[in-house]
């Protein structure tokens, strides 16, 4: 709506067309890392630990390992021991020794259901019995599992040889990985100039991203000693780099074919079974293939962190930010690594603030190693900033949009870690929203049912990152294009990449056929995250394209005997600027072309991305007989740059969303002191589902990135952020009182009801 | 469960309109049946405790989690999956619908989806939002928010 380039500029972009790989997801034919069979196959199991918190003192395979139909029994003891280097690529991180002990505990279990041993059999029921022969000695540790605990002076320690960085010094025999301080400005002086301090915590339960299709994982190692892996994964390059490193074989030794996958939302970044899978083939000689139940998904795959977050800003009596403080604590799990830098990034992301100061604590609990989860880090440190900000607008009586756009960050704002905003759209997502019809409306608080209604609104942020992708393009001789890339597909991405290829080739997004390859057939692909898809391989496929029109052209001044300046290529078609007679389809031009194939490659590392800004707006319904939350009406706005394929804009909008107000409503991590997970199944975590739902209204703003040349930001993660704070706030509007602990479930509620 | 000392069952079954004959072991569900021994992976394992509804699949005209039933309840049985939803004259409305709504992501859910809505349908032909999201209550999506699947049944229905 804001959007510079008008709608008839752009002939693909911007329109729906079916997806590529659509006839294939609607029948059943897609092929889902559970689905592929490789012949020969035989099937894994893994033995997990039933504690939170152990040494592995000796694991007995004796049983197990004589029982019919078995082929192979692992242990860590199959696996290289790896050094405490650190990974440093922007989607992993964490030391090599880590990622080893995360896939198969070597002498110590740090979370319920770390792996201990595997074992391959002739099928999988054969599997599961064996692994239950194998006896392990453990020595039971006091597990940790929230920050309060493992901060406590004396508390049981994870890793004992681990050396965390507090303020760069090296600190030993601590839960906290790491303790960071970022400071802009001057804090104290803006708190003492301040006319009004509100100061909130809140706090956050472990929630999973809840990815319908368990993790998997299809390994061959073969005499060559190639590892050959087929799994879903969110990066089939970062995949191969960490079953590589896990296996210590070099990286062009291991081959990943990428299968359709089954949502992810950063959880399949982290690699699982792979490198089990890979063990286990070599010492079975077959391909096997293991695959998660989904208690081993709640209990032992990446969730986000939950923890503790202190929010402290101080206002002028005009309503204006002289100074923010944040305390944020977030629990990496098992494994350091709970985003805290992404966090401290995100808090005060959206306001200009001249005074900022954050401390941030990356702290192990004996919980699973956390991932990524749509913007990690954002979410929880947006539920303690926007509450405090809700909390400043009913204080000064100001509106809650006038407030933010009183403040709101913009192009050239200096941000909390430095570096100052390219062009983004939180203002005019904020104008947007003030005219939105969701806003205009009058909520009616008090319904005859007696139920209680509340109205919240909050905002959120995610910077995106841009990063490595190829993309290579091929013309049939029938003029449509071949466009191979490396970028998983979890959400339309085929669909806007070949969209930006066919904008720029003129011909239809039908046109150019988009195929998802293997790690050995196409340039270095970073991992569907962090938002860049879209924006980095649509980039990469925007560039292939005018170097195929380059191909094209030289091609066709060789046909007609023209210099290359001579020939014009504009919508699909080749004619020459002199002679009005030469003129030919892109298709004619393929069936005639003498001078070989016609083909392109390109690849982009970009440094920039350009951030993506939302806004929330929800209507509640509370019923005060059992503290049951309905959401009435729920509006997404977000800066989306320039939306390729609206309708999978929308639907990451949407999602993104509904994502959220699960987090705020009812999922959480319900554990017992022993660090068990109770709920571990979906009947239990309660995710949203269908009937708990309105329609997600969106309204797409578009002010276009300057880095893109369609003006495209990342879309995917920014809607995760404003609902928990747009719930709570909405929860405060209609009963009267804030509840800053996630979920904000009926007995929370309730009890506050009962105690009002 | 053991395996020791089981056979295999001889099963007499119709899915998507083909009769079979197949040979199943007592202690595996539906599900794995098709998936491990009919070899159709169409309908999806998300969770094997009849909580996501990816593996839904109808029955004699009703919709069930093919990981609560057991293989050998298939005998006699029509069944139906997402395979039996196309015909060689193309697309089923529905699967058309949830292709031009833009209505799955990434799309593991899509089957189990197709087949509830399906039923929906075949049962109730004009069915309001509310009947929708009543029958799709038991199908978990985590991509879509389910505003697109909604929109797409309603399209597919009018």
């Amino acid at each position: 709506m804001v959007s510079k380039s008008k709608k008839s500029d752009y002939k693909v972009i911007g329109t729906r067309p079916i997806r590529h790989d659509g006839y294939d997801k609607v029948t059943g034919r897609a092929q889902y890392g559970a689905d592929i069979k490789l012949p020969g196959m035989i099937y894994g199991a893994v033995l997990r630990s039933p504690h939170a918190h152990a040494k592995i003192k000796k694991i007995d395979i004796s049983v197990a390992e004589k029982m019919k139909g078995v082929f192979a029994v692992m242990t860590a003891k199959d696996l290289p021991r790896l050094s405490d280097k650190q990974r440093g690529n922007s989607e992993e991180s964490g030391s090599e020794k880590h990622l080893s002990e995360n896939v198969m505990a070597m002498d110590k279990v740090l979370y319920k259901g770390h792996v201990v041993a595997a074992i391959s059999a002739k099928d999988v029921n054969t599997a599961r019995e064996a692994v239950k022969k194998i006896v392990v000695d453990y020595e039971v540790l006091k597990p940790v599992i929230n920050v309060d605990q493992a901060m406590k002076k004396g508390a049981p320690i994870l890793h004992e040889d681990f050396v965390g960085d507090h303020l760069g010094k090296k600190v030993k025999n601590t839960n906290v990985a790491t303790f960071n301080k970022y400071t802009t400005g001057n804090t104290d002086e803006g708190f003492r100039k301040a006319h009004l301090i509100i100061e909130k915590e809140v706090e956050l339960q472990t929630v999973h991203q809840g990815y319908i299709e368990p993790h998997n994982g299809t390994a061959i190692w073969d005499e060559d000693d190639r590892v050959k892996i087929w799994t879903s994964t969110q990066g089939s390059f970062a995949n191969r780099d960490s079953v590589s490193k896990v296996l210590n074989l070099d990286v062009s030794r291991v081959k990943v074919t990428p299968l359709e996958i089954g949502g992810g939302f950063g959880g399949k970044i982290p690699v699982y079974l792979e490198p089990i899978a890979a063990v286990l083939s070599k010492k079975s000689r077959r391909p096997v293939q293991l695959v998660m139940s989904r208690t081993d998904v709640f209990d032992a795959s990446g969730p986000a962190p939950g923890g503790k977050v202190i929010v402290k800003i101080g206002v002028d009596k005009d309503g204006k930010m002289l100074a923010g403080y944040a305390d944020i604590r977030l629990e990496a799990g098992g494994y350091p690594e709970a985003f805290i830098e992404a966090a401290a990034k995100c808090v005060f992301s959206c306001y200009d603030i001249p005074a900022m100061e954050i401390e941030a604590y990356d702290v192990l609990v004996n919980k699973p190693s956390s991932a990524p989860y749509r913007a990690p880090g954002s979410p929880q440190v947006a539920f303690a900033t926007e509450t405090v900000v809700d909390e400043i607008c009913r204080k000064l009586n100001m509106d809650l949009i006038d407030f933010r756009l009183l403040n709101v960050a913009e192009k050239g704002t200096r941000t909390a870690l430095g570096p100052k905003y390219r062009k983004i759209g939180l203002k005019q997502v904020l104008e947007a929203a003030k005219k939105s019809d969701h806003w205009q409306s009058n909520l009616e608080k008090n319904p005859k049912s007696g139920k209680l209604r509340g109205r919240g609104i909050a905002s959120g942020y995610w910077f995106n990152i841009g990063e490595k992708s190829a993309v290579n393009l091929s013309l049939n001789m029938d003029g449509t294009v071949i466009l191979t890339e490396g970028s998983t597909d979890i959400g339309g991405s085929r669909a806007s990449i070949a969209m930006q290829a066919a904008e720029v080739l003129g011909v239809k997004a039908e046109s150019v056929r988009p195929s998802v390859v293997d790690t050995d057939s196409i340039g270095h692909t970073d991992v569907t995250g962090g938002s860049r898809t879209t924006y980095a391989t649509g980039y990469a496929a925007y560039k292939a394209a005018h170097m195929l029109i380059d191909e094209i052209t030289n091609k066709a001044a060789k046909i007609w005997d023209l210099s290359e300046d001579e020939i014009i290529y504009s919508d699909g078609v080749i004619s020459s600027k002199t002679d009005s007679e030469l003129r030919m389809t892109l298709r004619e031009f393929a069936d005639k072309n003498p001078f070989g194939p016609v083909v392109s490659s390109a690849s982009v590392d970009l440094e920039e991305a350009a951030g993506g800004f939302g806004t929330h707006i929800v209507d509640l319904e509370i019923d005060p007989e059992t503290g049951k939350t309905d959401v009435i009406r729920y509006t997404v706005l977000q800066d989306v740059g320039k939306a390729i394929h609206p309708a999978y804009v929308e639907g990451q909008l949407q999602g993104g969303a509904t994502q959220g107000i699960g987090w705020a409503l009812n999922e959480e991590y319900f554990m017992s002191d022993q660090g068990t997970m109770l709920n571990s199944s979906y009947l239990d975590y309660r995710m949203p589902i269908a009937l708990d739902l309105p329609m997600i209204e969106t309204i797409l703003v578009e002010v276009p990135s300057e880095d893109h040349p369609f003006g495209v930001r990342g879309v995917g993660e920014t809607p995760i952020c404003p609902p928990v704070p747009a719930i709570s706030n909405a929860v405060n509007d209609a009963i009267g009182s804030r509840i800053l602990s996630t979920p904000i479930k009926a007995s929370k509620i309730l009890n506050k009801l009962k105690s009002m | 469960m053991t395996q020791n000392n089981v056979r295999k069952v001889a099963i007499n079954t119709n899915i998507n309109g083909q009769e079979m004959d197949i040979l199943v072991d007592p202690y595996v569900s539906l599900l794995e049946t098709l998936r491990e021994v009919v070899g159709m992976t169409g309908t999806k394992e998300g969770c094997n405790d009849g909580n996501c509804g990816a593996c839904t699949v109808n029955i004699d005209g009703r919709i069930v989690d093919s990981c609560l039933v057991l293989g050998v309840e298939a005998e006699g049985k029509n069944i139906e999956t997402v395979e039996g939803m196309a015909t060689p004259e193309g697309l089923h409305p529905l699967q058309q619908a949830f292709l031009e709504e833009a209505a799955l992501q990434c799309g593991i859910c899509t089957p189990g989806f197709l087949v509830s809505a399906k039923a929906l349908l075949d049962n109730e032909p004009k069915p309001s939002e509310d009947r929708i999201r009543h029958w799709l209550a038991g199908n978990l999506c985590r991509c879509t928010g389910y505003d697109k699947i909604v929109k797409a049944v309603k399209k597919a229905s009018d």
